[in-house]
């Protein structure tokens, strides 16, 4: 495709062909239009001046016969202007007038009749259109009144030449500018098909060419490059988590490996044996569960397991899993307070709702209890789980008394396999946050960390589904249903 | 206990045959959803283990048809799909549990003792008992050798599932999904320390223990007087 072939095929350069033979036909009609109504307006008067002449050549006639009109036309002839007169006897032979002759044509036609003629002008004679009505006397003479209606033939040349060098010029222009935009569009588009092709390539660091000036393209620009930062956002999240797969994920696998393979040259038998196996078991279970853990935050994040959604009571499902981690935290030492009764009503899966809830218990907990300070200083290690309404949302607010998150790490937490030096002595994956979060995102609601002082306020905020409350004891039992036993 | 085992992966079929047999159990094995239908039908098994995705015919179709045809034999599914909503469709197919892959043999084994225990008479009795345990489910009232033991209503439901699966492994994915019904995992070892709390109060003042810990399965309660 040449470079000429491409410029036609653009849309703008189209567009301006259209607009021109539109604009072209409007302008042609117009002055056509302007045209037409000068010309009826001009020979209405041409008209009226004709009938006067003949009005008053007619009471000459009338007062004084053929001799008087013959005397006033030959007065009138001598008055310069346009007015032509003819009086011409049966043979066609001028009696007066200021016409030299006239054709045959003309004294056989009666009525209004249009004519050519001929005058001296500078350097010879001119033939000059003119417009008459001819009369036939009685006796055979006949009366021609006239007007020169040369101005009028010319005032159409003018405008023809005008519509002919408007349209021309007009459609100079139009291809001109046409050309000129599309070039111009083209020259960007080409840019952002250029930049897009190289981020195709893999380069996702480009951006498409913004001029500034806001027009729709620019905007359009701007959108695909916020895409593009989202875009490459995520793939930066896809690398981050490829490289903690393959480090939460393949170091267990190596540890598992090498384990076996000692096993393997272990020299003492069965019971070695046995042990090595018990061993693979359990790592092979721990790699089950991160596995699990992130298949299930991959496919809430990819939006997917909100199919089974009810309404619920979330004071009452935090009461539930708080009642099933209690003893854990009294063994513990950590008093685990849920006893709140008034119920707040979402829409969510309570199975999701439920992990969610427990991963954030089992953090507090785990994570929760004070640093014993010198002295017995530390304050009470308690774990507070609260349900309430605030505006049209549901906050599950979870307290300890553990040393915190500092504010700069809030956010990072809630990444997959991210955790704090602090924490690394205890068992976990690190997606425990992660996957309250995606469950939070994936039932229209948030999940964020604040300082308890001391401690860590964790809060899930879901919104609340206010019209539960008329059926929410209905939904209460059908949490039941799928119970096999 | 005779099962049907219905899975297309060789591996995997032989080696639940295997275990099975060691177990005691007489185990016979479809590779495909078609015969394993029409073995379901010919045959009276106790459980069926059904993955869910077969050549020729789908696990959840299989036990669709079995349903539609009336024949109720206990349906294990097996699943790589692990999901709650997953498990949802397998059981609204007419499955009796799910089980997601990978899993542990002891699971697998004490969820289909546990199906096809259901069909036995004793699922609907009124009165479970275990040596001297007693527990009446209608006055939710438990004693042991005739002096009443206070329980909470959440330990009763677990002495009573327990119980109601007395001499059988109950493993503790079992105990949560059926008597807290929860299908998650709680990271911590949440149904051990309810476990030692329901034992120290039926178990510590008397020196036959009835609430055994199965190591590497779960627990089972039973007189080991028997």
């Amino acid at each position: 495709m040449t470079a000429l072939t491409k410029l036609f095929r653009t849309t703008t350069f189209r567009l301006s062909l259209t607009y021109l033979a539109l604009f072209g036909a409007a302008a042609a009609l117009a002055i056509f239009y302007i045209y037409w109504n000068t010309t009826v307006l001009l020979t209405r008067q041409l008209h009226d001046t004709i009938d006067a002449e003949l009005k008053g050549l007619a009471e000459q006639y009338t007062a004084g016969g053929l001799n008087r009109l013959v005397r006033t036309v030959a007065d009138r002839s001598q008055t310069p202007g346009n007015s032509l007169y003819f009086v011409a006897d049966p043979e066609g032979r001028r009696v007066a007038g200021n016409l030299a002759s006239i054709t045959q044509q003309l004294s056989n036609s009666l009525g209004p009749v249009e004519f050519e003629y001929s005058r001296p002008a500078e350097g010879g004679i001119e033939t000059r259109l003119a417009f008459a009505n001819v009369f036939r006397l009685p006796g055979g003479y006949r009366l021609i009144v006239g007007r020169d209606i040369e101005d009028r033939r010319e005032l159409a040349r003018v405008i023809r030449s005008a519509m002919m060098w408007g349209l021309g010029v007009m459609v100079l222009f139009g291809i001109g500018g046409g050309y000129l935009v599309s070039r111009n569009l083209l020259a960007r588009i080409d840019a952002v098909a250029a930049t897009s092709r190289t981020i195709m390539e893999g380069d996702l660091t480009g951006r498409l060419p913004v001029n500034g000036s806001g027009d729709e393209l620019d905007r359009l620009s701007e959108s695909l490059n916020l895409m593009l930062a989202r875009i490459e956002q995520l793939m930066a999240g896809l690398r981050e988590v490829s490289d903690n797969i393959a480090h939460d994920l393949k170091t267990p696998l190596n540890r598992l490996r090498n384990r076996v393979e000692a096993a393997l040259h272990e020299p003492y038998g069965e019971p070695a044996y046995r042990e090595a196996l018990e061993h693979t078991i359990e790592e092979a279970d721990g790699l089950i569960k991160t596995f699990n853990a992130l298949l299930s935050i991959a496919r809430l994040e990819a939006g997917a397991g909100g199919d089974n959604k009810e309404s619920l009571d979330v004071a009452a499902l935090v009461r539930d899993v708080a009642e099933l981690y209690e003893p854990v935290a009294e063994e513990r030492g950590i008093v685990l307070r849920a006893d709140q009764v008034e119920p707040v009503f979402v829409r969510a899966d309570r199975q999701l709702l439920g992990q969610a809830i427990a991963n954030l218990i089992d953090n507090a907990i785990k994570y929760g209890a004070p640093e014993r300070v010198q002295g017995g200083n530390g304050s009470e290690p308690e774990v507070s789980v609260t349900t309430e309404a605030r505006g049209p949302m549901a906050e599950i607010v979870v307290t300890d008394r553990g040393p915190g998150v500092p504010s700069s790490d809030r956010e990072r937490v809630l990444g997959r396999f991210v955790r704090l030096e602090a924490s690394r002595c205890e068992p976990g994956s690190g997606l425990g946050l992660s996957l309250v979060s995606a469950v939070a995102r994936l039932h229209g609601g948030s999940l964020r960390l604040e300082d308890n002082q001391p401690g860590l306020k964790v809060i899930l905020s879901l919104p609340a589904d206010t019209h539960a409350l008329v059926n929410g004891a209905a939904h209460q039992a059908s949490g039941q249903e799928l119970r096999p036993a | 206990m005779r099962v049907l085992v219905i899975e297309d992966d060789q591996e995997t079929a032989s080696f639940l045959r295997r275990a099975l047999k060691e177990q005691g159990h007489v185990a016979e094995y479809a590779a495909d959803g078609q015969t394993g239908l029409e073995l379901a039908r010919a045959n009276a098994y106790d459980v069926l283990i059904v993955d869910r995705m077969l050549p020729k015919c789908d696990g959840l179709t299989v036990i669709g048809s079995l349903r539609a045809e009336e024949i109720r034999t206990p349906a294990l599914i097996l699943s790589a799909l692990g999901e709650v909503d997953d498990r949802v469709k397998g059981l609204r197919a007419g499955g009796d549990d799910y089980l997601t892959k990978p899993y542990a043999f002891s699971e697998l084994l004490a969820r289909i003792e546990a199906l096809a225990r259901r069909t036995s008479p004793e699922e609907g009795s009124t009165r479970f008992v275990v040596g001297d345990l007693v527990l009446d489910r209608l006055s939710h009232k438990v004693t042991r050798g005739g002096e009443p033991i206070i329980l909470q209503p959440r330990e009763f439901r677990l002495l009573e599932y327990l119980m109601k699966h007395a001499g059988q492994v109950v493993t503790r994915t079992m105990l949560l999904e059926n008597v807290w019904d929860y299908h998650f995992d709680p990271q911590t070892n949440v149904i051990d320390v309810h476990v030692s709390r329901l034992r120290s109060k039926i178990d510590k003042n008397f020196a036959t223990p009835l609430l055994h810990t199965v190591r590497g399965a779960g627990y089972t309660i039973r007189d080991s007087a028997h």
